[in-house]
């Protein structure tokens, strides 16, 4: 059994010094998430392409029943003068549910590499904390440390850190378990189907052992809930929590 | 030499023990959603036309309840697959 769950693997790295990461490595990650972009960016150029006020296409419908989605949920769960974020929020969730589903087709995902959700988790913790800033100002976004009492400070500190940490392990922990129950699933299914097959006599025993029948039905299975189902499910959850805490940023008086 | 094997085999054994105990940490959740599931269902008992709003509220927040099992499990994966390679290249 030679499965190999070590990470993402990195292809070359070039040798131009980043000040506090090292080398400039190019990883699998990377390269897969151009690839969703790439994706992401044709699906949207050949939804919105052509488009007409009467007579409309189905393609225009669909285009059009996306659009509202997004719509509703960021705006019927933040206020109407949160409209300006639909863009973001719209994208990160198509960003997200690609790459999540992209795994599909044998590629890695990016997101099962912690850098990808952290990225995310770090702009969602700036954009929560300039909120709080354009609210009350720094002094007030500072005193708000102290606001129960003054001992909970560090605690205060604590839990504000875990917001960012805990949307980004959710995510990545959530993509990366299916990621490695499906491997070993995999592996577990080829050497039983090897061992089952290896039985038959001679020569065909041999040959058959070679091709893992067994791996065909039973990971596709698990796989509806590991990938599909955790795959949306996530990238909603994360959505989901950076407007209800831009929201909540936001209504702090 | 007697003492490489012996720090090898404490490294290994520390390993496999800590992926053990990471995975209580599911206890949590499984208590925690059996619990939002219970009132999932005496809500739709009560009001069985609110069934759809229910459940799907009810599936969000068992995903955000799985927060820290997940927490265990992935700690546990890193013990049993990543961390004995990086002993092994440091105790040579």
């Amino acid at each position: 059994m030679d499965i190999d769950i070590s990470g993402a693997r990195i292809f070359f790295e070039l040798p131009i010094d980043l000040p506090l990461l090292g080398p400039l490595r190019i990883s699998e990650t990377l390269l897969v998430s151009w690839l969703v972009i790439l994706v992401v960016t044709g699906l949207c150029m050949w939804l919105t392409h052509d488009l007409k006020t009467e007579n409309i296409s189905k393609r225009q419908a669909v285009a059009e029943m996306l659009v509202e989605m997004a719509n509703n949920f960021v705006v019927g769960n933040m206020g109407e003068k949160f409209r300006y974020f639909v863009p973001f929020v719209a994208g990160l969730f198509a960003t997200s549910v690609v790459s999540n589903l992209i795994g599909l087709l044998g590629l890695r995902s990016p997101t099962a590499d912690l850098a990808t959700e952290f990225a995310w988790a770090v702009v969602v913790f700036i954009m929560i904390t300039a909120q709080k800033i354009k609210v009350g100002g720094v002094g007030g976004y500072l005193l708000d440390f102290t606001k129960p009492i003054p001992i909970l400070a560090p605690f205060n500190v604590l839990s504000e850190l875990a917001t960012p940490i805990g949307m980004a392990f959710r995510h990545f922990g959530n993509i990366l378990s299916g990621v490695v129950i499906n491997a070993l699933l995999y592996a577990a299914l080829a050497v039983a189907s090897s061992a089952l097959l290896g039985m038959l006599p001679g020569v065909l025993g041999d040959v058959l052992a070679q091709i893992p029948i067994l791996d065909v039905g039973v990971p596709a299975i698990t796989s509806v809930y590991f990938d599909w189902v955790s795959g949306v499910l996530q990238a909603f959850i994360f959505c989901m929590l950076t407007v209800m805490f831009i929201a909540n940023a936001a209504a702090e008086e | 030499m007697e003492f490489q094997f012996l720090a090898k085999g404490i490294a290994l054994a520390g390993c496999a023990l800590g992926a053990g105990i990471a995975l209580i940490a599911g206890v949590g959740p499984g208590i925690g959603e059996g619990q939002a599931v219970a009132s999932a269902l005496e809500a739709i008992g009560r009001q069985p036309e609110c069934k759809g709003d229910v459940t799907s509220t009810m599936i969000l927040g068992c995903a955000l309840a799985e927060t820290t099992g997940i927490y265990g499990f992935v700690t546990g994966l890193l013990l049993v697959f990543v961390a004995p390679g990086s002993f092994m290249n440091l105790l040579g």
